[in-house]
């Protein structure tokens, strides 16, 4: 045990997730060598995190103002919209640069087991955007696991009755640079019934 | 190195780490088992898809010091398949799961009867043949029969007393005569007891002719027997969608 405030600190970033005992120590002996500059700086990042940071009123993703960046963004496509579930998701395919068109960020999946249900998800914000908006196609871009493909059925249901409303889930198949003879069957099986002509 | 190997349903996944998870199963040898399955939130994952929950699942395990780590896995049945296609199928499904999940409270005690009733319900509800509502009460009766907390249907839970008798109390355990009331019991139709009594015995021809009406009724005793038996609230039973397909 350290004295005071020392120990204070490790015990702070020893909570944080991914961080042990040891690399809370070692961050906290790195922190008291650093420059104190830099030590300001990490302080006002945290702080502004905390206080600057809110979520976006169309698509509940992470924001500095009331609405996002890609909200607010003219030349981004307004018909299509891709529905994930974490503001992760919406960096994921950012990075894939194929994407043009906006989100919604639905903060979590259908998971009755930790008491999860539609109510507590963006599911009815969703609902009156597609109703008031000039949107035509829905992206179900949930995570490729049961309580993600739970959420795509309950989505899939109650966007059903939107006239005119393309609604398309991600493909899903084989990773690149895999092997075939590794795919688990599950995998392989929906690669199989997704299989398109080239 | 020690190694075992068993069959199983994945009950619950929680999160590890950055790519780890901690499986739950409960399995037909070692009741329930919680061990690690490595790296399967990766989409590169050999493991992930089959380590899902309702996936029935042979599985090699390696004994660690504090959790078992999963080795290898083969699937049996995928029924998540089927279950996740319908909301209503997929919100019974994980009541079946929580509620196994909560019955089987030690690990490494064999339960291999609730093994065995959690396969056949999540193979029901998989197949869709039948209302998903009725599965699940048929589980969860059968389910309080396993744990010893079977309700009188027939007879008064208090003084056995022959019946069929109009009131229903949750705290004396199934329907009771006029003699044993307890004050505010419930007073089911006759039509409600003879649905749960179907149900626990698996008489699906006189279960599927019950009314809307009954089949609520007896919902909710049901979850009320099992809430108050297990002396918690399942948090997916208020989530489970009782509709008629």
């Amino acid at each position: 045990m350290y004295e005071g405030p020392v120990q204070d600190l490790i015990d702070e970033l020893g909570r944080l997730p991914g961080v042990g005992p040891k690399s809370a120590q070692r961050i906290a002996f790195h922190l008291l060598g650093a420059e104190p500059a830099d030590v300001t700086r990490l302080q006002e990042a945290l702080q502004k995190v905390k206080e600057g940071v809110v979520f976006c009123d169309v698509c509940g993703n992470v924001s500095e103002e009331s609405t996002c960046r890609i909200c607010r963004d003219a030349r981004r496509d307004p018909s299509a919209v891709c529905v994930v579930e974490e503001p992760k998701d919406v960096l994921a395919i950012e990075r894939t640069r194929e994407f043009k068109g906006r989100y919604h960020v639905l903060g979590g999946a259908l998971d009755p087991l930790s008491g999860i249900g539609p109510e507590q998800l963006r599911i009815r914000q969703l609902l009156s955007r597609i109703g008031s908006q000039e949107i035509t196609e829905v992206i179900l871009a949930m995570d490729p696991n049961t309580e993600g493909e739970a959420t795509a059925t309950y989505l899939v249901r109650m966007l059903r009755d939107f006239p005119g409303l393309t609604v398309t889930r991600l493909a899903s198949g084989l990773p690149m640079g895999g092997d075939l003879e590794f795919a688990d069957e599950l995998t392989l099986g929906r690669a199989l019934s997704g299989r398109r002509t080239v | 190195m020690s190694l075992y190997r068993d069959t199983g349903v994945v009950l619950r996944v929680q999160k590890l780490g950055e790519a780890d998870r901690i499986i739950t199963l409960i399995t037909r040898n070692h009741g329930k088992v919680r061990a690690v399955a490595k790296g399967v939130r990766r989409t590169t994952s050999r493991l992930g898809a089959r380590v899902e929950p309702f996936a029935h699942v042979d599985v090699q395990f390696y004994t660690g010091r504090t959790l078992d780590v999963i080795t290898q896995v083969q699937t049996i049945d995928a029924f998540g398949a089927g279950i996740v296609g319908d909301y209503q199928r997929y919100t019974s499904a994980c009541a079946v799961l929580e509620t196994a999940d909560r019955m089987s409270a030690e690990e490494g005690e064999p339960v291999l009867r609730l093994y065995l009733l959690v396969g056949g319900a999540l193979r029901a509800l998989a197949d869709g043949t039948r209302d998903p509502s009725l599965v699940l009460d048929a589980f969860l009766l059968r389910a309080l029969a396993f744990a010893g907390w079977s309700p009188a249907l027939s007879e008064c839970a208090r003084c056995g007393d022959p019946g069929p008798h109009r009131a229903f109390s949750i705290q004396a355990g199934g329907s009771v005569c006029p003699r044993c009331k307890p004050p505010g019991s419930a007073s089911p139709t006759h039509e409600v007891l003879t649905l749960m009594a179907a149900l626990a015995d698996g008489t699906w021809a006189v279960a599927e002719r019950a009314t809307d009406a009954a089949r609520r009724e007896a919902s909710g005793l049901v979850a009320a027997l099992l809430q108050w038996h297990l002396e918690r609230q399942l948090r997916s039973l208020p989530l489970v969608e009782r509709r008629r397909p």
